[in-house]
């Protein structure tokens, strides 16, 4: 045994002695990433200089900790993809990499992790890309401070900044994302963790979800996106403690949620977008905690939801709290915070007396003719909504929150 | 006219129901105020109460103010005066009197509250600004109709219909009209019913600035155009002055004809 454990150590040294650290500069012998690459032994530790390197096509193709001082820019001159990682345990630390190519049948990317695991990708920045760190078919990856600033304009010509693929137990944390399609993206994606990341002026989502289950996002800021967060098709997501903001359009949702089960919403904040949150086909999903503040729908259901759960939520100040386009609801609201509220409290247990019904009548109408809109406010809308509050015949009448509370929820 | 319109105000301002406006809408700061402890809240709650309520004032008053002072008219016009300083003048005292009253009343809770302070001083100041608009409008209205009508009960019943007329019966129509056509693209039809009531109007002009995230949800580019950009707050500006203009310009124009 103590042989066994000597032997270990032996080797573990010996190789730590063994891993060298190779410098890359434009005066150095080694003058590219690529030469850098090729002369390293496996745990070598690259470092690159300050320099412009134009360099495409660079493949580390074994385990190494590459790592730039002092922003060394690499630059792929729009020629193709620039750095693929096909190798275990890989360090990429501070690089600056510009100029990806552009392509319609391929899908180009700044980095490129294919089939690795245990690989850590750090302090980069990223700009004018198509892709950005694009992670197929590899598990237990860290992807940590990172800034990727793209230049999209159309969906169907840009790429995304953070593109998970067939990949497992993923970190994502801290990173800083601009001006791309989606933000972030997992595909066929699980168990991965999304952290306080900034996902920003997106064309399209600031996170996307598809078919991927088990994820958890939390304490991330998604504002002026086409849409903030879309999560469809995936099963048992957790979402906490996120901000959705300032997501303004025709189609734009701080929260779009389709084909989702067992997912829990909790803590998040949804302030100032067109929709709040947009739900269809969603089945067993808890809300709890969440605030809607000043948005023009605070949540918007669809059709095809079963056994949503919205407990203890403040909605302060929405055009329209929530809206259905059907008669039929199988969802429950308790206990929560709503601004539009008149009801009283003569037993002063902080419950309203009155149950509050947070369908109107006119939001009904809207979801027919869009233009009514305009009639926002007006005095001929209250009545109408009075009216169909004291007997209501077109929204659903068991949609009741029977606990209304009297003032606002804090947790 | 600068003389009639002093002696008008004056004479307003001495007057027992400038000091009950006065004091209505001060309390109605103070009490808004209180019970929400929020700027931006107390001024949406003051949007829906001054849309309804400043045109019923505006009307009532204006009418009122023409009946009463019926005989002293009659009286000046026997002078040496132009006919239309003669009424322009009291238009204006009534419509002024009642402005200040909304914007001294409203202004002075909000300004103690620390309005300078927020955010909501836009809203608010928007808000002011299509009170006093209101007024402007409703009383030239109001003048309208009296000139138009000698007898009192007929006028003040018409000025009352108009007021329910464009506060309530117009939206109603407007929304059955609307739903009748919904096959139809109906975005421009709906800004053209909206510009042509003040009230919806000046709902609108609030709208743009509480709602817009509402309003935005609607594919129009009309509207996008309308909503998204500082043309519908310009657009909405001179309709509103077109409002005031052409009810005043009536006045002139029918006080001039008119046998006494």
């Amino acid at each position: 045994m103590k042989k066994i454990l000597v032997f270990i150590a032996v080797v573990l040294t010996t190789s730590i002695v063994l891993a060298q650290s190779i410098e890359v500069c434009k005066s150095c012998p080694i003058s590219t990433l690529k030469e850098g690459i090729a002369q390293a032994k496996d745990f070598d530790t690259i470092i690159v200089k300050k320099g412009t390197y134009k360099e495409h096509n660079v493949i580390v193709n074994k385990p190494l900790t590459i790592i730039g001082k002092n922003y060394p820019v690499v630059d792929g001159e729009s020629k193709g993809e620039i750095i693929t990682i096909i190798s275990d345990n890989v360090t990429v630390d501070g690089l600056f990499i510009i100029n990806v190519g552009n392509s319609y049948t391929s899908d180009y990317a700044a980095i490129r992790v294919k089939n690795s695991k245990n690989f850590l990708i750090q302090n980069l920045v990223l700009e004018k890309l198509f892709f950005g760190i694009y992670i197929e078919k590899s598990r237990d990856g860290k992807v940590f401070h990172n800034k990727i600033i793209g230049d999209a304009v159309e969906e169907y010509n840009s790429g995304n900044g953070i593109q998970l693929w067939y990949s497992k137990n993923i970190q994502i944390e801290h990173n800083f994302i601009q001006h791309v399609r989606d933000g972030i993206y997992l595909e066929f994606s699980d168990f991965c963790t999304i952290k306080n990341n900034i996902s920003s002026l997106n064309v399209r989502y600031g996170l996307h979800f598809m078919f991927s289950n088990d994820d958890v996002y939390q304490d991330n800021e998604f504002s002026d996106n086409g849409a903030g967060v879309a999560v469809m098709f995936s099963k048992r997501i957790k979402m906490y403690n996120n901000i959705f903001k300032e997501n303004w359009g025709t189609a734009s949702y701080g929260l779009l949620l389709k084909e989702i089960n067992d997912a829990e919403i909790e803590g998040n904040t949804f302030s100032d977008n067109t929709i709040g949150i947009n739900v269809e086909g969603t089945n067993r999903i808890n809300y709890k905690h969440n605030n809607f503040q000043n948005n023009g729908w605070a949540v918007k259901v669809k059709g095809a939801c079963y056994a949503n759960i919205f407990t203890e939520n403040n909605f302060l100040y929405n055009s329209f709290d929530i809206a259905y386009n059907s008669k039929v609801n199988d969802n429950q609201f308790d206990r929560n915070y709503w601004s539009g509220y008149t009801g009283y409290d003569l037993d002063k247990n902080g419950t309203g007396d009155v149950p509050y019904r947070p369908v109107k009548l006119f939001s009904y109408i809207v979801n027919r003719t869009p233009e009514t809109i305009i009639l926002l406010r007006s005095m001929f809308i209250d009545i109408i909504d009075f009216s169909e509050k004291v007997s209501p015949v077109f929204t659903p009448d068991n949609l009741l929150d029977n606990n209304p509370q009297m003032k606002k929820i804090t947790w | 006219m600068l003389k009639i319109l002093k002696y008008s105000f004056y004479d307003l301002m001495r007057s027992r129901w400038s000091y009950v406006y006065f004091a209505f809408y001060f309390l109605l700061g103070i009490v808004l105020l209180f019970l929400n402890n929020d700027l931006s809240k107390a001024v949406i709650t003051l949007m829906n109460v001054i849309i309804v309520l400043v045109p019923l004032i505006g009307t009532i008053f204006g009418v009122m103010y023409y009946y009463n002072n019926k005989e002293f008219t009659e009286l000046l016009l026997a002078q040496p005066l132009k006919r239309s300083s003669i009424f322009l003048g009291q238009y204006l005292g009534v419509a002024i009197s009642l402005s200040m009253s909304l914007i001294l009343g409203l202004g002075i809770p909000f300004v103690f509250y620390g309005l300078f302070e927020s955010s909501a001083i836009w809203d608010f100041s928007l808000l002011i600004i299509t009170g006093t608009f209101l007024t402007l409008i409703f009383t030239a209205l109001a003048f309208n109709i009296a000139l138009s009508n000698e007898n009192k009960i007929k006028g003040f019943g018409y000025a009352i219909l108009l007021w329910l007329f464009l506060a309530i019966i117009y939206d109603g129509l407007f929304l059955m009209t609307l739903i009748m056509f919904e096959d139809y693209p109906l975005d421009k039809l709906s800004l053209i019913g909206t510009m042509l009531n003040p009230i919806d109007l000046s709902r609108t002009l609030i709208l743009l600035k509480l709602d817009i995230s509402a309003l935005l949800g609607y594919t129009g580019a009309v509207f996008k155009q309308f909503f998204g950009t500082s043309f519908g707050l310009i657009v909405s500006f001179i309709m509103l002055s077109v409002w005031v203009l052409l009810p005043v310009s009536r006045i002139i124009f029918k006080s001039k004809k008119k046998d006494f």
